[in-house]
C-alpha cells in the first residue's frame, strides 16, 4: 500500500484530496477556533511600516535648510532632501525632452530662476511645429530601417496630430523616453550582475517575483511620500514596474550563451568589459531584445496608473474622458498609447539590429544625408507654421500645433459602436450572466470561503510536497502563513477565487488560440502583435462596455482579468510549439501520425513546460489585475489596496496588501515552476 | 579728483543700500514667483475650476502649474508641499482624507464655498416617473418595492450601489440595518465613480430600477436625479458617533485646502484664494460648459473667466 503510494503520484493526490475534504467537513466555522482562522498576529505590522517611513521622511537626521520663500530656517530630514534631489533631477530630464518638442520655460528656469524667467518673458523655448517632429521621427526611422518603418512612424505621428492628441501624446512620450531607457539600463546592469554572481542571482530572483506581482497601486503611495507628486513620481513608479522583465531576460539570455562563444572571445584577448560588450551581449541579443520590448510595453501600460500620481499626458485625459463615459474619446486616446508603444518598440528594435558598416567610404553628403534631410524638414516645417499663422486666425495654428478637441474625431462612431453592441447582445448575454453568477461564481466563491485555514494549508503544502518535496512545501507554507496572520485572510481567499477562475478560462482560451495560430508563421505573428496591443491598451477603456453589458458584478471583473491574462498563455504557447524541432515533426509524420495525433502526442507534451511557464505568467497577470477588478467593485484585497489611497495608515496597508497578493502568486509560482523544471529535465530539454 | 572718489563711492553705497531695501520691501509684499501647483482630478467641474483659479492667479502675475493627481491621495501631497491647494474638498467623500492630513500637520483649511453639497443614495428621476417604487423619494417606500431593484448577485434582495468602501466606510450597510431594511436590501460597493455612471447608463437602457450613490452638483443633475429622503441627519446619529445610524446624509460643505506655507510664500494669491467662493449655480455653469457645450476644459475656463469678470475680479483686490 505504502509502496504503491510512493510510486503513483495520482494516488498521493487522491489521498490528499480525501484528507482535505475530511478537514473541511470536520472543522466548524468559529471565530475563536484557530483551525478555522488564524489570529491576526501581524495586525500591527502595517502600522509599524508606516511609522518607520514617517520617521525616515519627516524626523530622522534633521538638517537645517533655509527656505528663501518664507525666509526661515526649517528642520528637514536628510532622507527627504536626498529623495527630493533625485526627483528634481528626473523631473529636469523629463521637462527637457518635453520642452524640446512642445516648448516651455521650465528648462530655462532650471538654469536661472523663476524670478528671472518671470521678468524676462521673452526667454521661452518656442517648441517645434508638429510637422517637424513627425518628419524628424520618420527620418530617424528611415535611417534605422528603411522606408517601410519610416512610413509607419510618420503615419502614426500624423494620426496623433490630426486627432488632436498631440500635446498629451508628447507629454506621455517625453516621460516614457526617460523611464524606458533608465529601466532598460538598470535591467541590463542588474541582469549582468546577477549573471556574474550566484549570490546576487539568489537574492534577485524572489525580489523580481515580488516586484512583478505586487499590484502597482500598492507602491504608489510610498513613491509619492518618497519622491513627491509629478511626472518624476510617475516615471519612478513606471521604472519599478518595467525593470523586472528586463533583468530576468538579460540573465536568461546571458546564461544561454554557449561557453565556446565566451572562450573564443577570451582567446581573442577580450578584457572583462570587452567580453561583455562585444561577445556576450550581442550573442544574447535575442532575449535581451524581448526584454526591451517588454520594458516598452510595461511603460506604456503604466501610463494611466502613473497619471494618478502626477504624470501628465494621455493617462489623465483618459481618466477624465472615462469619468464622463466618453468611450469614443477614451478609445482614441487608447489608440494613441498603443501607437506610441509600437513606434518605440519597432524603432528600438531597428536600432539594436542595425549593423555598422566599418568599411564604407562615403562622402560628406552621403554620411550626413539624414541630418541634411532633417534640416530641410525643419526649415520647411517652420516656414509652413509661419505661413499658417497668417491663415488661421482663430487663435490656433493647425500647422504648428493642432489643439486638443480641435482635431478630427471619430468619437461619435465608436460611441455608436458601443450602443450597437449593447442593443445586439445585451438580452442574450443577460441570461448567461445570471446563470454564470448564480450557478457558477457564487458557489465557487462560497466554497473558497468555507475552507478552514488548516485545510487550505494542507492542500497547498500537500500539493507542493508531492510536486517538489519538503523544500517546496515549506516555502509555500511560509508564504501562506504570512497572509494567514494578517487580518485579510478572507479577502485573500476571494482574490484567489477570482484569480483561479480567471486563470482556468484564460489558460483554455490562450492555449487554444496559441495552438491554432502557431500552425503558420503569419498567424503566429498576427497573434503576437495582438498580444502587444492588448498588453498596452489601457484596460480601463473596455471596463465601461463590459460593465454596461454585465453590470457591476464579478462577471465583469473576470472578463477584464481574462482579456489581460490570456496574453501570456497565448504567447508562451506559440513560442513553445514553435520551439519543437522540425525533425520531430517529420519523425512523427514518418511514423504515420495525422496532424491531430501529432499535436496530442508530440507537440503538446514537448511544449508543456513552456506552457506551464505561460500559465505561471497568466497567474502573475491575473493577480496584477486585481486592482482593475477593484475599480469595478469587488470585496477582495484589491479593494483594500484602492482604499489605502485615502487611509491614514495607507503607506503600510498598501504595501502589506500588495505583498499578500504577491505571496499568493509566489506560492503558485513555486509549485508550477518546480513541476515545469522537472518535466523539462525528464524530456531532456535542459 | 582725489576727493571725488570716496564721495562717488559713498553715493554708490547709499544708492545700493536704498535699492536693496526697496527690493527686499517689494519681495515682502509681492508673491514668490515659484509656481502655485494646482491639482487636476477626473471630473469636469473640478478641472474647469482648476483652470479658472489658475487663470485668476496668472492675472495676478503668479506662475501656475497643473498636476494630475488622485483625488484621495492629493491631501498627502498638499501636506508635503508638492501640491499647493485643493479647491474642491467634498465633506463626505474627502473629509476623512482631508482631516487625516490636517491632523498630521501641513494642511490648512482655506475657507468654505457657499455651494452646499449633498451626497446620498438616490434614483434616476425616470424611475419615479415610471413608478417603479411608488412613494419615492420618501425612504419608507423602500419597504416594499425591492423586487424592482434586484440583480443576479444580490440574492433576491434589492441592491444599493454605493461608492467604494474607502469613501464612507460602512455607513450605508449600517443604515440599511438600522432602518430595518436588511431583509430586503443589500449594499454593493462599486469600485469607483465610473462604475456608478455606467450603472446609471445601463439601467436606463434596460429600463430597470437602480439605486445608486450620487452627489450634487454633478453632471448627472442634467438628466434628472432624485435623492431619497431618509430621516434627517442630526449630530451624533451615525454609529461611529454613537448613534444608531438610522439617518440620511447631512447637507455637506465644500471646502478649500492649502499647504501651510502658501499664505507666507504667496500672500496676495492666498488672500484671493481664501476669498474665492463659488455657488452651486456657478459650479454647475462650469461643468455645463464642458459636459453640455462639449468645450475643452481650458477653453471652458477661459470662457467662464471672460463672462464672469465681475465675480472674480473683486477677490483679487
Amino acid at each position: 500500500m505504502i509502496e504503491a503510494l510512493q510510486e503513483k503520484k495520482y494516488l498521493q493526490f487522491i489521498l490528499l484530496l480525501i484528507i482535505f475534504i475530511f478537514l473541511c467537513k470536520v472543522i466548524a466555522p468559529s471565530d475563536t477556533n484557530w483551525l478555522w482562522r488564524l489570529p491576526p498576529l501581524l495586525k500591527q505590522f502595517p502600522i509599524l511600516i508606516k511609522d518607520g517611513i514617517d520617521y525616515l521622511m519627516f524626523e530622522a537626521w534633521p538638517i537645517s535648510v533655509y527656505d528663501p520663500d518664507i525666509e526661515e530656517f526649517e528642520q528637514k530630514p536628510l532622507m527627504r532632501q536626498v529623495t527630493r534631489a533625485i526627483s528634481g533631477f528626473v523631473l529636469f530630464m523629463i521637462e527637457f525632452v518635453r520642452e524640446l518638442m512642445l516648448g516651455g520655460v521650465k528648462t530655462i528656469v532650471s538654469f536661472t530662476s523663476w524670478d528671472w524667467a518671470t521678468e524676462n518673458k521673452w526667454a521661452r523655448w518656442p517648441g517645434l511645429p508638429w510637422t517637424v517632429v513627425a518628419g524628424g521621427a520618420a527620418i530617424l526611422a528611415y535611417s534605422l530601417n528603411g522606408i517601410k518603418l519610416a512610413l509607419f512612424v510618420g503615419a502614426a505621428f500624423v494620426y496623433i496630430a490630426v486627432f488632436g492628441q498631440w500635446e498629451p501624446s508628447i507629454q506621455t512620450l517625453s516621460f516614457v523616453l526617460i523611464a524606458a531607457p533608465v529601466a532598460i539600463l538598470l535591467g541590463l546592469l542588474l541582469g549582468i550582475w546577477g549573471y556574474k554572481s550566484k549570490t546576487v542571482e539568489t537574492i534577485l530572483n524572489p525580489l523580481l517575483n515580488v516586484a512583478q506581482i505586487v499590484p502597482h497601486f500598492s507602491y504608489l503611495i510610498p513613491v509619492m511620500v518618497f519622491f513627491g507628486i509629478g511626472d518624476h513620481a510617475g516615471a519612478i513608479a513606471t521604472i519599478i514596474f518595467a525593470t523586472p522583465p528586463m533583468v530576468r531576460l538579460t540573465m536568461l539570455g546571458l546564461k544561454k550563451v554557449p561557453p565556446e562563444v565566451a572562450e573564443a572571445g577570451l582567446m581573442s584577448g577580450c578584457g572583462n568589459w570587452q567580453l561583455m560588450r562585444r561577445v556576450l551581449i550581442p550573442t544574447a541579443r535575442r532575449d535581451i531584445l524581448i526584454g526591451v520590448n517588454q520594458v516598452i510595453m510595461q511603460c506604456l501600460a503604466m501610463v494611466v496608473i502613473a497619471s494618478l500620481i502626477g504624470a501628465k499626458g494621455l493617462g489623465s485625459d483618459l481618466l477624465i474622458a472615462l469619468n464622463r463615459l466618453r468611450i469614443g474619446l477614451a478609445l482614441e486616446i487608447g489608440i494613441c498609447i498603443v501607437l506610441i508603444a509600437i513606434v518605440l518598440d519597432r524603432m528600438s528594435l531597428a536600432w539594436a539590429n542595425k549593423q555598422t558598416d566599418y568599411f564604407a567610404d562615403q562622402s560628406f553628403k552621403e554620411r550626413h544625408k539624414h541630418l541634411l534631410l532633417f534640416l530641410m524638414v525643419f526649415f520647411a516645417g517652420v516656414l509652413l507654421a509661419w505661413v499658417g499663422s497668417f491663415f488661421f486666425k482663430e487663435g490656433f495654428n493647425y500647422l504648428y500645433l493642432i489643439p486638443h478637441n480641435k482635431g478630427i474625431t471619430t468619437a461619435g462612431f465608436w460611441q455608436a459602436g458601443v450602443d450597437w453592441l449593447w442593443d445586439t447582445f445585451f438580452y442574450s448575454l443577460k441570461g448567461f450572466n445570471e446563470w454564470f453568477i448564480v450557478d457558477v461564481l457564487i458557489p465557487i466563491k462560497n466554497a473558497y470561503l468555507s475552507m478552514p485555514v488548516v485545510a487550505t494549508f494542507t492542500l497547498a503544502m500537500g500539493v507542493a510536497f508531492i510536486v517538489g518535496g519538503i523544500r517546496s512545501a515549506l516555502i509555500v507554507g511560509a508564504l501562506l502563513l504570512f497572509i494567514a496572520l494578517t487580518e485579510w485572510w478572507d479577502r485573500a481567499l476571494i482574490t484567489t477565487y477570482l484569480m483561479s477562475v480567471a486563470v482556468v478560462i484564460s489558460g483554455v482560451i490562450g492555449i487554444a488560440m496559441g495552438t491554432l495560430c502557431a500552425q503558420n508563421k503569419t498567424t503566429a505573428r498576427v497573434l503576437l502583435t495582438l498580444c502587444d496591443t492588448f498588453q498596452t491598451f489601457p484596460s480601463f477603456i473596455y471596463l465601461i462596455p463590459v460593465m454596461m453589458l454585465f453590470g457591476v458584478t464579478d462577471t465583469s471583473v473576470l472578463i477584464a482579468i481574462v482579456i489581460y491574462a490570456t496574453i501570456p498563455a497565448a504567447r508562451y504557447t506559440v513560442e513553445g510549439l514553435r520551439s519543437v524541432p522540425e525533425s520531430l515533426h517529420e519523425a512523427g509524420s514518418m511514423a504515420g501520425v495525422n496532424r491531430f495525433q501529432r499535436w496530442i502526442s508530440i507537440e503538446l507534451p514537448l511544449s508543456f513546460p513552456h506552457m506551464a511557464l505561460g500559465i505561471n505568467q497568466t497567474v502573475v497577470f491575473a493577480l496584477s489585475m486585481v486592482i482593475i477588478g477593484a475599480m469595478i467593485g469587488t470585496d477582495d484585497l484589491g479593494q483594500l489596496i484602492l482604499g489605502s489611497l485615502s487611509d491614514k495608515d495607507g503607506v503600510g496597508n498598501g504595501l502589506i496588501l500588495g505583498i499578500c497578493v504577491a505571496f499568493i502568486g509566489l506560492a503558485i509560482d513555486q509549485i508550477l515552476r518546480t513541476w515545469a523544471n522537472q518535466r523539462k529535465a525528464a524530456l531532456g530539454m535542459e | 579728483m582725489k576727493l571725488q572718489t570716496p564721495k562717488a563711492f559713498k553715493t554708490l553705497v547709499v544708492a545700493s543700500c536704498m535699492s536693496l531695501l526697496s527690493v527686499t520691501g517689494a519681495v515682502k509684499a509681492a508673491d514668490s514667483t515659484a509656481p502655485i501647483v494646482i491639482p487636476i482630478h477626473n471630473w469636469s467641474s473640478q478641472v474647469v475650476m482648476a483652470y479658472v483659479i489658475g487663470g485668476m492667479f496668472e492675472k495676478m502675475g503668479n506662475n501656475v502649474e497643473y498636476v494630475p493627481a488622485d483625488s484621495q491621495a492629493v491631501y498627502e501631497s498638499i501636506r508635503n508641499g508638492d501640491v499647493t491647494i485643493s479647491h474642491e474638498v467634498w465633506q463626505s467623500t474627502f473629509g476623512k482624507s482631508f482631516y487625516n492630513a490636517m491632523a498630521k500637520g501641513g494642511v490648512i483649511d482655506a475657507g468654505t464655498h457657499s455651494a452646499t453639497t449633498l451626497e446620498e443614495m438616490g434614483v434616476p428621476t425616470w424611475v419615479i416617473e415610471q413608478d417603479l417604487c411608488p412613494g419615492l423619494p420618501n425612504w419608507e417606500a423602500l419597504k416594499d418595492c425591492h423586487e424592482a431593484f434586484t440583480t443576479p448577485d444580490s440574492g433576491g434582495k434589492g441592491r444599493w450601489l454605493e461608492g467604494p468602501q474607502s469613501w464612507h466606510g460602512d455607513t450605508m450597510p449600517d443604515r440599511v440595518k438600522a432602518l430595518g431594511l436588511d431583509d430586503k436590501w443589500t449594499v454593493k460597493f462599486a469600485g469607483g465613480a465610473d462604475a456608478l455612471w455606467t450603472e446609471l447608463a445601463a439601467a436606463k437602457k434596460e429600463g430597470r430600477g437602480t439605486i445608486v450613490f450620487n452627489w450634487t452638483p454633478n453632471f448627472t443633475d442634467a438628466d434628472g436625479f432624485t435623492f431619497i429622503e431618509f430621516p434627517p441627519y442630526t449630530d451624533g446619529c451615525r454609529i461611529e458617533d454613537g448613534g444608531d445610524g438610522s439617518c440620511g446624509s447631512p447637507k455637506g460643505w465644500l471646502k478649500k485646502a492649502a499647504n501651510y506655507k502658501f499664505p507666507k510664500t504667496h500672500p496676495a494669491a492666498y488672500t484671493a484664494f481664501s476669498k474665492l467662493d463659488f455657488s452651486t449655480t456657478q459650479i454647475g455653469q462650469m461643468a455645463a460648459l464642458v459636459d453640455v457645450d462639449k468645450m475643452d476644459h481650458k477653453d471652458a475656463a477661459a470662457q467662464w473667466l471672460k463672462d464672469n469678470e465681475d465675480v472674480w475680479m473683486p477677490w483679487t483686490k
